[in-house]
This record gives structure tokens, C-alpha cells and sequence, in this order.
């Protein structure tokens, strides 16, 4: 791999051996690689190469899914995450944004409410600071703020989108796993949140998987490549990008040739 | 310039015709309601008043109000709700939100399903070897009851799983996601969307539950006790048994008066089936998806 190492953080999620089983469909296979602090970590690769079954195994989505199967170690600050007597306390330090909006059925308010409230967070004044801080980031505050009590599932798409990076935000998490999030958002919005992303990522790491090439370009620090449940390659963003790869497939897909 | 082509023309016509050959059916649907309501209103109308509700029988049951009768049904159904719709729920819960897809869970599917289909007079008999004599209740109002809970368990548990089916997973995911317990996402998401489906399948079974009699019949209902019930352990009266009482087995009734009794036992229900409809209606109004 061409990738300079530059001064490296910490690693916060260390994945060996990653396989990922749905039956006899295998989705992903003998994946290993360190995701480190404060950084964006991109994921790109073209459908069904196993990137959101990547992203389902690191924060324990495999117990909801029937038939899905992970071997392999992830280990999360360390700690093997299927070591986790507690699991609920794992996934709340993970935020995860889906590619469909899911606003839930109640007020935009109690969507971002509702992770502090779960939490143990009590007080009106800690809610509203969370509430208004996080819609803040998500670049939707100013559209909702006179409406806080209207339904969250009734706003457009891109509302949605952005409410929930805002629930997935509340949740104060140390990780932010972002599945194609802009694949609702128009480009606009999508260039605000890009611009939060990159504030965020002094307090957080970021997973960020997508289908947009150049959106990885532009804010991965270094990117990942999944084609059909292998990892081809990873490096910093920047080589990936200008022709250092070791690999002629990715080379293809990143200049647009395939995928 | 575009013209229907004969095919067109054809298919249109028999569109109509099937159409109106299914629009025919419903109303031969519709009929039958309509006469029974007809004969009901023509035959007992004129016997109801407030003191043919609010008085008890007299002269060996051919004369009189039905007063026992109907606060023995509201008990039965009352504590009969009590009993099934906390199982009920409990179980559509489980099955909906926490089985796993083994062979436990598919057993239980299975004995849903059984138990749905098992007709009324044997619940009748279980009632009575299991709740009035094994568990020593006696025929009393809690061990019909519970033999009527027994009997629209698995309606409850159907009812109540589908509306919890109908709460979008994806809810699920993202409350999950945000690592909240399976108990939290049911409290917090799942069953404020899905109470409304619940209370209408728990409406219509109550109706269903007053018009049993089979499963009352050995287990607590009395065949004239102009008394009212005192505790659920009190044999009491009920509009459906009485309804067959005063039809088949005393002589001497007047003609308008197991007519009243039918009368007054279908208002109750298609009262409550219509606040059911009504509730329905109400709350699709207010749909948050």
C-alpha cells in the first residue's frame, strides 16, 4: 500500500478477520482494518459489495437480523464488541444514519428527544439544549424551530434525512456510522451537512459509506474500497484518488470506469 | 386521430359486468342484516321501555324486564376482558417483538390457531372441568369468564399482532440503533402506533364475547336468578342464555318478548361495534405515516 502514514490517532475500531454470512450468501469476507479516532473513515464500492452488513456487524445489528452471521473480531476501544455484556450501552455510543429517512411517529422535538430521554437525561432545559444543538448540526434547525411539535414523520424527505442525523446526534455518540445519508438530500443540503461532518469529526469519528465517489474524496481522510464482499483496498483518501493505487479495479471505479 | 379498438370496447363492458355482479353479491351480503334488524325492530320494538330494561322478570319469566340479564352479560364481558385482554396482549408482544423463529414459536402459532378453531360448546366443557371444578370457582361469573377468555384469547392475540406488525420496522431499527432495549422501542414507538388497531380487535371481540352462550351456559350463567350478582363468584343471568331460556324451555312467553330480549342484545352489539368503527375511523384520520 502507497498510502503515507501520517501522525496517526488511536485506533477506535479494530476489524480482523471480518465475515459476514447471511446463509450460504457470504456478503463480506476476511475483512481487516482499523478505523481511527477523529477521523472520516470512507467507505466506497458499488451495490451489494458489503458495506452495510459491515456497518450492521459494528454496532451488534446482527442480533435483529435473523440469519445474519458474523466471525471475526471487532473490538471497539479495545473491547471485543460480542464481549459486551451490555450491548445497548454499545450501540448508544454508535450513531447510525440509514439511506431512507426514518422520522418516527411523533414530534420532531421527541424525535431528538428521545435518545437523551432513554439516556437518563431529565430537565426541560438540558432537553431543549440538546435538541436545539443537534437540529443545529443536522442544518435543519432553521427550517423546524416554530414547528418543534409537527410530526418528524410527516416532513419531506430531506427533512427527515437530516432529522435523523440529528437523532442519530442526540445520542451524543463517540462513532457516527452514515449509510449513504445523502441519497435523500438534495445537494445543497447535502453540502451543509458535508460541512458539519467536518467539524464533527474533532469530537467524533465518522464510518462513511457511499455510493458517491467524490463525496468520499472530499471528506475522507482515508477510503475504503468494497467490491463483492472483499475489501480491494484502503489507503489515504488523497492516494486512492490520484492513481497510487496497487489495484486496477479500483482505479476503474473511482475514475468512474465501472460501478 | 386514436380510437378504442374493438378489444377495448369489449373489455370495457365485461369490466362493468363483473362489477356489477360483485356489487350484486354485497348486497346479497347486506340482506340478511337487514332482515334480521327488520323482524328485531318490527316484532320486539314496541316492547321495549325503560322499565322492560330496568325491571326483572316476573311470573315464571313470561312477563317482566331483563334487568339481571343485562348487568350478568356486562359482568361476564367485563371480567372476561379483564382476564384475556393482559394475556392477550402480553402474548401478541412476545410473538410479535421477541420470538424467535423456532420451534417453540412455532408451536405456539400452531395451538393459536387450534385454539381459534375449537368450537364453543367444547371451551364449554373445558370451562367446566377446568375452572368450576378443578380450580373449585364453581358456576360462578369467573369461571364463565375465564372460559370466555379462554375462547377469544386467540382473537385478541391475532388482532393485537397485526397492529403490532403494522409499525413500520424500520422504527424498530432506528430505535434499536440508538440503543434502546426491545422493552423501550415496544413502550416508546411500537405500541403508541399500534394501541388504536388494539383497543378496535379488543371492541369487537367484546361484542362477540356477549353474544356467547354455549361456553356460559354449564359454568356460571343461571337460568332465572332474579338477583343481581353480588361478587364474581355470584351465578348471575345473561341476555344470550336467557334469550334461549325464554324461547325454548318455559312455555307461556308472549311472542314479542324473546324478540325484545334479541333486540336489545343486538343494539349492544352493533353499538359497540359501531364506537369501534367510529374509533377507527378517528384515529386513520390522525395517521402519522
Amino acid at each position: 500500500m502507497v498510502a503515507t502514514e501520517k501522525a496517526t490517532n488511536p485506533t477506535k475500531v479494530e476489524v480482523k478477520d471480518l465475515t459476514i454470512r447471511y446463509g450460504p450468501k457470504v456478503a463480506l469476507e476476511g475483512v481487516s482494518l482499523d478505523i481511527r479516532e477523529n477521523e472520516i473513515f470512507g467507505i466506497i464500492g458499488p451495490a451489494n459489495s458489503g458495506k452495510t452488513s459491515f456497518l450492521r456487524a459494528l454496532n451488534r445489528m446482527d442480533l435483529f437480523t435473523p440469519g445474519m452471521q458474523v466471525d471475526g473480531t471487532i473490538r471497539f476501544d479495545g473491547r471485543d464488541v460480542r464481549k459486551w455484556r451490555n450491548v445497548f450501552s454499545l450501540r448508544q455510543r454508535i450513531g447510525v444514519v440509514f439511506p431512507l429517512p426514518v422520522g418516527l411517529p411523533m414530534t420532531i422535538y421527541d424525535n431528538v428527544a428521545l435518545a437523551p430521554r432513554l439516556a437518563g437525561v431529565k430537565g426541560k432545559a438540558a432537553l431543549d439544549e440538546i435538541v436545539e444543538r443537534c437540529l443545529q448540526r443536522a442544518a435543519l434547525w432553521d427550517e423546524v424551530k416554530d414547528r418543534l411539535d409537527s410530526l418528524g414523520s410527516l416532513l419531506s424527505g430531506g427533512q427527515q434525512q437530516r432529522l435523523t442525523i440529528a437523532r442519530a446526534l442526540s445520542q451524543d455518540p463517540d462513532v457516527l456510522l452514515l449509510d449513504e445519508f445523502s441519497i435523500a438530500v438534495d445537494p445543497v443540503t447535502t453540502m451543509r451537512i458535508e460541512d458539519v461532518l467536518k467539524v464533527l469529526k474533532d469530537e467524533i469519528t465518522i464510518v462513511l459509506v457511499t455510493n458517491l465517489v467524490q463525496q468520499a474524496r472530499r471528506l475522507a481522510d482515508r477510503t475504503a474500497f468494497f467490491l463483492m464482499g472483499e475489501m480491494v483496498e484502503l489507503a489515504d483518501t488523497e492516494a486512492l484518488f490520484t492513481r497510487q493505487t496497487t489495484d486496477e479495479r479500483t482505479q476503474a471505479y473511482v475514475e468512474g470506469r465501472f460501478g | 386521430m386514436f380510437e378504442a379498438s374493438d378489444l377495448n370496447n369489449r373489455n370495457r363492458k365485461v369490466e362493468r359486468l363483473w362489477g356489477l355482479l360483485f356489487l350484486m353479491m354485497t348486497i346479497l351480503l347486506i340482506l340478511p342484516v337487514l332482515a334480521i334488524l327488520g323482524v328485531l325492530i318490527h316484532e320486539g320494538g314496541p316492547i321495549l321501555s325503560m322499565d322492560f330494561l330496568f325491571t326483572e322478570p316476573k311470573d315464571g319469566m313470561t312477563a317482566g324486564g331483563i334487568f339481571p340479564a343485562l348487568v350478568g352479560t356486562v359482568w361476564l364481558v367485563t371480567v372476561a376482558l379483564l382476564a384475556s385482554v393482559p394475556v392477550g396482549v402480553a402474548a401478541a408482544l412476545y410473538l410479535s417483538e421477541y420470538a424467535p423463529d423456532n420451534w417453540l414459536t412455532r408451536v405456539i402459532n400452531l395451538a393459536i390457531i387450534n385454539l381459534a378453531g375449537v368450537p364453543s360448546i367444547v371451551h364449554a366443557l373445558f370451562g367446566v372441568g377446568a375452572f368450576v371444578l378443578f380450580f373449585k370457582f364453581g358456576t360462578s361469573i369467573l369461571a364463565a369468564s375465564l372460559t370466555l377468555a379462554v375462547m377469544t384469547l386467540p382473537v385478541v392475540i391475532v388482532a393485537t399482532r397485526e397492529s403490532l406488525q403494522a409499525v413500520p420496522q424500520a422504527f424498530r431499527e432506528a430505535c434499536w440503533n440508538m440503543g434502546a432495549t426491545r422493552w423501550q422501542t415496544i413502550r416508546h414507538v411500537v405500541l403508541p402506533n399500534s394501541v388504536s388497531g388494539i383497543l378496535t380487535g379488543v371492541i369487537l371481540e367484546v361484542s362477540r364475547t356477549a353474544g356467547e352462550t354455549a361456553p356460559i351456559m354449564f359454568t356460571g350463567a343461571a337460568f332465572f336468578l332474579p338477583f343481581l350478582p353480588q361478587s364474581v363468584f355470584d351465578q348471575t343471568m345473561a341476555m344470550s342464555l336467557h334469550l334461549f331460556v325464554i324461547s325454548t324451555q318455559v312455555p307461556g312467553v308472549p311472542e314479542a318478548l324473546p324478540y325484545g330480549v334479541a333486540l336489545v342484545l343486538i343494539c349492544m352489539v352493533l353499538a359497540m361495534n359501531a364506537i369501534s368503527i367510529a374509533f377507527r375511523t378517528y384515529l386513520r384520520g390522525k395517521k402519522k405515516w
